[in-house]
């Protein structure tokens, strides 16, 4: 998979060890943050192992569970209906979430930030479901390019980017493997 | 059912189960799956087709679908118009294409229709632009209840290969027998017929489904038992001597039940005629899905409108 990657233009910037050492350290800056008693929420696809993966460091160093769940945004995306240009919809993926969120401090968490759109329909989606006591936002890598004024709380990685780059994040839980690649693919893998 | 998984539906309409593929009535259900939780949410509505008009026009009348149908628009954000046969133009003359007409100079996304003639849907499809989904066409098709149904069944059973399902009652004037039909048939369950000659369809057979003409022998290890009202507006003559007569040979008993596997499900598409076609210690049973199968109809017609809304033909530019 690696190799094929690397045929396509695309060019390694973080590969496993230093995937690991990155997401530590987002732990480590949430714990200091907020202390271990927070919600981390995965926006699919990608931003779901990625909150497993934090909501494990973060129990190993503080000792209490951390709650953990996944948000599937599509409903509230920006370019599903008469703005999407396509005739596929996308399709929808399990929202699970503890029992309530009110008053809790929930970490949105994903892989890359980019436009921000997702973050909004994140938001917007969250806020049908409770009222918690903050929202902060969590991801592995930041490329810029916003559209929206969101900003990330916790940031793994910001990556100098042109906008028709392509970032890709990859989790051994979905793709097999860990690690990010830049650069512009040639055949569209997804 | 080994269909690569499909993203998207092939028509802009939906107006029956025949024309669907198997990996297409796999979408509708996995949609639906997911669409299920927004009843069990705080805030029981997602904005999706915010800015999408629906029209439900209601030709015959309707209550259940209509209010599902209601409900399942309102849950997604659409703006629904309600035209209903009498106290409108239609009880004046006007033909189904005039106010067909009529409905699309006000430009709706969607029109729900129920209509007494089969076949009406399909007519009104290919000369408008909006999507059509049928709402029950005549003694034709009900596509959207017999989604409900296998939605229903997949739940609770966990898969729809390989079940026996058995329908009976009013066969001959059910539109959600056929669809039930069509629908099993594809996806690979065996589908009984159990009905007094007098309200079988002529040719059942050809729609791929075991004839009997004795409750018994159909109910003889099914996992599903699917019991139909029987349509009095739609008979001429009585098919049967008496309502009694009937529960006495085609109504469901705790006794007849006990043929079936001992974990079937009893199903019933509404409304329910208690001591006709089904004891009421049947349809209040332990066994009984009968208001899950409501609750699912909300989340099967979710599905459809989101399926539909992506665009069609001509992709239009991105704004």
């Amino acid at each position: 998979m690696a190799t094929k990657q690397n045929n396509s233009g695309l060019v390694q910037i973080l590969d496993r060890a230093a995937m690991k050492r990155t997401i530590d350290r987002m732990a480590a800056e949430i714990v200091e943050r907020d202390g271990g008693d927070v919600v981390l929420v995965g926006i699919h696809t990608r931003g779901v192992p990625l909150a497993e993966r934090l909501a494990r460091v973060i129990e190993a160093s503080a000792g209490q569970k951390v709650r953990s769940g996944r948000l599937d945004i599509t409903l509230y995306r920006d370019d599903v209906g008469p703005w999407r240009p396509a005739h596929e919809q996308p399709l929808l993926k399990e929202t699970f979430l503890p029992d309530s969120i009110d008053g809790e401090v929930l970490y949105l968490v994903d892989d890359v930030l980019f436009t921000g759109r997702t973050v909004r329909a994140a938001l917007d989606t969250l806020m049908d479901y409770g009222r918690p006591r903050a929202v902060r936002l969590a991801v592995l890598v930041d490329r810029g390019h916003r559209e929206l004024p969101v900003a990330a709380d916790v940031v793994g990685r910001k990556v100098p980017t042109s906008r028709d780059e392509d970032i890709r994040v990859r989790f051994a839980e979905i793709d097999g493997v860990d690690g990010v690649w830049i650069g512009r693919e040639t055949a569209d893998v997804e | 059912m080994s269909n690569e998984r499909l993203k998207s539906l092939r028509s802009k309409d939906l107006v029956g189960i025949a024309p669907l593929e198997p990996g297409e009535i796999q979408l509708i259900l996995d949609t639906a799956e997911e669409l299920l939780d927004i009843a069990r949410r705080p805030i029981k509505k997602v904005p999706t087709l915010r800015g999408r008009t629906v029209v439900n026009l209601f030709m015959e009348p309707s209550t259940r679908t209509r209010f599902s149908f209601e409900v399942a628009e309102k849950r997604l954000s659409a703006d629904t118009l309600n035209f209903s046969a009498s106290g409108s133009s239609v009880s004046k003359g006007e033909t189904l294409i005039d106010t067909a007409r009529n409905l699309m100079a006000m430009a709706p996304d969607f029109i729900v229709m129920r209509h007494p003639n089969s076949g009406a849907p399909h007519r009104l499809a290919s000369m408008v632009e909006a999507s059509i989904i049928n709402a029950g066409d005549g003694i034709n098709e009900h596509p959207t209840q017999a989604l409900l149904d296998a939605f229903t069944m997949r739940r609770h059973l966990g898969r729809l290969e390989g079940l026996a399902v058995t329908i009976a009652g009013d066969i001959r004037h059910s539109r959600v027998a056929r669809s039930n039909a069509y629908l099993l048939g594809k996806m690979g369950a065996t589908v009984r017929f159990a009905a007094p000659a007098s309200l079988m369809p002529l040719h059942a057979e050809t729609l791929g489904v075991e004839v009997h003409h004795r409750l018994e022998s159909a109910l003889e290890g099914a996992d599903v038992v699917m019991m139909l009202r029987i349509q009095r507006e739609r008979q001429g003559n009585m098919n049967f001597p008496s309502l009694r007569e009937y529960f006495d040979f085609f109504g469901l008993t705790p006794e007849r039940l006990e043929l079936a596997k001992p974990e079937a499900l009893v199903m019933h598409p509404g409304p329910i005629n208690r001591g006709v076609e089904i004891d009421s210690a049947v349809a209040d049973g332990s066994r009984s899905v009968i208001l899950d199968q409501v609750t699912n109809g909300v989340a099967i017609r979710m599905a459809i409108l989101y399926l539909l809304s992506g665009g069609h033909g001509e992709p239009t530019p991105a704004s």
